[in-house]
């Protein structure tokens, strides 16, 4: 197989000492940046960009990918730790994780969130070794209705699958749209809801959304609740690391669903963030253990990190072929190649294959890396949370803060992430769910563009979205997944006649 | 604002002591003496973003600065946000802005905290052009002719694709439809190489594009320049694909669009009140960068024009420009209803 050949020439450009030294270097600057207040991956890679200048691109793009998987592995601790995600495809891992790690059981999360993170990336690299040429043209299939109907997919499999009242789902997304609207509009170049707040020009950043949500929004709850924080009673063993690794094996069928969702979002255009809540929702919805997501539960870890990591593994591929970066650290990398002088795009397979298949060689390699290192930090940052409330909830409020600050460098975003906060109080106490609107402030603006770019190309017609096989095919799986709820309430309701036990498990979807 | 008084500060201290009193001595003389800025109109991976990277390494490489050099991007507001930043470091010596026509564009059409007046020109270094492309496998859209043809005799449906609203892509799509009659459906995208992506896919019948965004496609044979938004056939005469090099393309006034020359800018700005050896050196650094290898083989390789503008001769050339997308959004309704 000729793809295999070339993978290994792959690793024999990777495998050279020089490179091993720099991916090792490369993951532990990622996770600094990772882990430290609102640094972050895109900002991280470049400030590194200079120092790329005068090495030659493999070992530069080498260096910037090893930076970016410590980043996102770094990314995942603080959503499990402090319920701050660090970057938008880690919210979805801090729906179980940070209750568990509150649960004093950080350790155990930790070290699911690495290793599935990490097997996630493995199958990504895989599928990419294996379908580099075909998924390079499928993407090109891609028109805006087939964008939206992939994002379409992934709002439908979440209001499908998600539990509680259907309408508090439906007015959180609906808010989670609004909050996505703010800013210029790319199809009529107009600021909208922007009250004439010049800060507001530019949308609301999703990274203040979160650190205002999910960071503040958590410390006003746990202050309300009597500073119930469970942390201190974590306790460290170091055998937690060996056999939460040894419990893996028992979230396979997870695992397997993940990853798919995770490649088949990575490869068309719905990227990372969209994969894990749409990993997430389907895994609630299909696991055994489904009741009990959202309470500290370990599918409810594995399923997003596994298909976050995967499809960010999957997204480098288009981006090499298409030139289209998937996120603000892929746009930094992509100017990177042209400042070393390499064109992405479909011709960068056959000009330079030295560099595609060292870096996708580096990328098995780097991954790797990344899991062994973080699982020896696991220990250090569980520490952290031994610390009592009195310590921990100042030092989450200075890492809000600041985090919030650096997004831009705006005094602006402060106070926005702090009325972020007190919305996200309000949601919790309330009892409306975080995530559709999460959901919504990510890909709102995505999912309206693709609408109104088929619209306008259409002339306005809805048949574009059934037009093509493709299009047509994603949208029914998104319609079924919609109406999954029903269906299964019909059919538990007809099944029940015959046979009451079996209705009561409810899986038959 | 505080000034640590080392040996060059003392001269820069100096010459704003004297109000300028000597220029052609502290002219020589002047070098910065800590980190200087390079603060970009665009976000990371941005066009101006990359300019402003290859100009960093440019200087870098070849030691051409002996302090820092920071790349500091202020995409906010479409960019306005890096101008407004020059605007309250009017006097700065250490803050140097990149951008493109932005710079005097942005005011005309949306409101923005900064005037053009708060911006002190030093040069434009190259010049980004413009080319309409086709996906002819798709479309069957081979030549300029071809495509007005197909608008015509379907006003409303032959569709274009480009980067943003109301900005350079779409600008030229209404001077194509105010050159051949025609109504041209244009669909915004966010950046021009998505744009570059629905043509080669098939999706959308052509886009406007610079050269180096849809270059990769025309190698791959999914896209294929119909005609250049220049006064004159572009140089490079290397052959990029199906045996047709850039110069090969014809000019937009020869296939049969009268839209003459339609460039942007890469320029570079300092605040108003920039001590004016600064600003004479930062003009000479650029000047120099201009040289290097690395500046030469970015150019070369976005088929940029090439061609250094500063002192009154620029400052004309930005007047007619600023006249020119004047009358234009004048005639398109883009204009901020004040003026």
């Amino acid at each position: 197989m000729g793809n295999f050949g070339q993978l290994m020439d792959g690793f024999a450009i990777a495998l050279t000492t020089h490179h091993v030294m720099i991916m090792v270097l490369g993951v532990l600057l990622g996770l600094v940046v990772g882990v430290l207040p609102g640094l972050g991956a895109p900002n991280g890679v470049s400030l590194l960009l200079p120092l790329t200048f005068t090495m030659d691109p493999i070992s530069a793009i080498i260096l910037l990918t090893s930076m970016y998987w410590g980043a996102l592995f770094g990314g995942s601790t603080t959503s499990i730790l402090f319920n701050i995600p660090g970057e938008p495809s880690s919210v979805a891992t801090t729906f179980d994780g940070h209750p568990m790690a509150k649960q004093g059981e950080a350790v155990r999360a930790l070290t699911l969130a690495f290793t599935s993170a990490g097997i996630g990336a493995l199958v990504g690299v895989l599928v990419i070794t294996l379908l580099s040429s075909w998924v390079a043209n499928f993407a090109l299939r891609f028109g805006s209705p087939e964008y939206f109907a992939v994002y379409f997919m992934a709002f439908a499999s979440f209001i499908g699958m998600a539990g509680g009242s259907p309408f508090k789902t439906l007015v959180s997304i609906m808010l989670g749209f609004a909050v996505a609207t703010v800013g210029m509009d790319t199809i009529s170049g107009e600021g909208r809801l922007t009250f004439g707040l010049r800060e507001l020009s530019n949308g609301i950043s999703f990274l203040v959304v979160v650190i205002g949500l999910f960071g503040i929004g958590e410390l006003l709850l746990t202050i309300d609740e009597g500073y119930k924080f469970e942390g201190v009673k974590a306790k460290l063993k170091l055998s937690t690391i060996f056999r939460t690794v040894a419990e893996m094996p028992r979230y396979w069928v997870t695992i397997v669903r993940s990853a798919l969702i995770g490649c088949w979002m990575g490869i068309t255009p719905g990227g990372p963030t969209a994969a894990s809540f749409m990993s997430y929702a389907l895994g609630r919805r299909f696991s055994r253990r489904g009741k009990y997501f959202g309470k500290g539960e370990p599918e409810g870890i594995v399923a997003p990190e596994t298909a976050d990591h995967s499809a960010g593994s999957c997204a480098l591929l288009p981006m090499l072929a298409l030139g289209v970066p998937g996120s603000a650290t892929a746009a930094v990398m992509m100017g990177g190649l042209m400042i070393w002088g390499l064109n992405p795009g479909p011709m960068l397979f056959s000009t330079r294959p030295d560099f595609v298949w060292g870096l996708i060689a580096s990328m098995y390699m780097g991954n790797l890396i990344a899991v062994v290192l973080v699982l020896a930090t696991v220990p250090l940052f569980a520490f952290i949370l031994r610390a009592p409330f009195t310590v921990v909830g100042p030092l989450i409020a200075i890492i809000c803060v600041i985090g919030a600050y650096t997004v831009a460098n705006h005094m602006f975003d402060i106070w926005l992430a702090l009325a972020f906060g007190i919305v996200g109080y309000a949601f919790k106490k309330l009892d409306y769910p975080l995530a559709p609107f999460v959901l919504a402030v990510v890909l709102g603006d995505k999912a309206e563009d693709a609408f109104r770019q088929s619209m306008l190309s259409s002339g306005g017609s809805l048949s574009v979205f059934f037009e093509t096989p493709l299009v047509a095919t994603m949208m029914a799986i998104g319609i079924l997944l919609l109406l999954l709820p029903f269906i299964s309430r019909f059919a538990g309701a007809v099944l029940g006649k015959g046979n009451a036990a079996e209705a009561g498990d409810g899986r038959h979807a | 604002m505080t000034i640590r008084i080392s040996h060059a500060g003392a001269m820069v201290a100096l010459a704003l002591g004297c109000g300028f009193a000597m220029p052609g001595a502290a002219l020589a003389e002047w070098q910065p003496d800590r980190p200087v800025e390079l603060v970009v109109s665009a976000g990371p991976g941005g066009g101006s973003d990359i300019f402003t990277r290859v100009v960093q390494a440019a200087i870098t490489k070849n030691n051409l600065v002996k302090v820092p050099l920071l790349v500091v991007n202020k995409p906010g507001g479409s960019g306005s946000e890096a101008f407004a930043y020059a605007k309250d470091n009017p006097d700065s010596a250490y803050k140097v802005y990149f951008g493109t026509q932005d710079a005097y564009v942005l005011p005309l059409t949306t409101k923005v905290n900064y005037a053009y007046s708060d911006l002190k020109p030093l040069a434009a270094m190259v010049s980004d052009v413009f080319i309409l492309w086709s996906n002819p496998k798709a479309s069957g859209i081979n030549t300029a002719k071809e495509f007005v043809d197909k608008a015509k005799a379907a006003p409303g449906k032959i569709r274009a694709a480009g980067a943003k609203a109301k900005d350079a892509d779409e600008t030229v799509v209404t001077l194509i439809e105010r050159a051949t009659g025609t109504d041209i459906a244009y669909i915004p995208y966010k950046s021009g190489s998505e744009a570059a992506i629905q043509v080669a896919g098939g999706h959308i019948e052509a886009n406007t594009n610079n050269p180096s965004e849809s270059l990769e496609q025309w190698k791959a044979g999914n896209q294929k320049p119909l005609c250049v938004f220049t006064s004159e056939r572009l140089a490079d005469k290397t052959v990029v694909a199906d045996g047709m090099s850039w110069a090969d393309i014809p000019t937009c006034v020869e296939a049969g669009i009268d839209v003459k020359n339609f460039l942007q800018p890469r320029t570079v700005w300092m605040g108003k009140d920039a001590p004016a050896e600064a600003a004479a050196y930062y003009t000479d650094l650029m000047k120099k960068v201009m040289d290097t290898p690395e500046f030469k083989e970015y150019a070369a390789r976005n088929v940029q024009i090439v061609d250094f503008q500063t002192g009154d001769k620029y400052k004309a050339f930005l007047d007619q420009q600023i006249a020119n997308y004047n009358e234009i959004y004048k005639a398109n309704g883009w204009l901020l209803p004040s003026q």
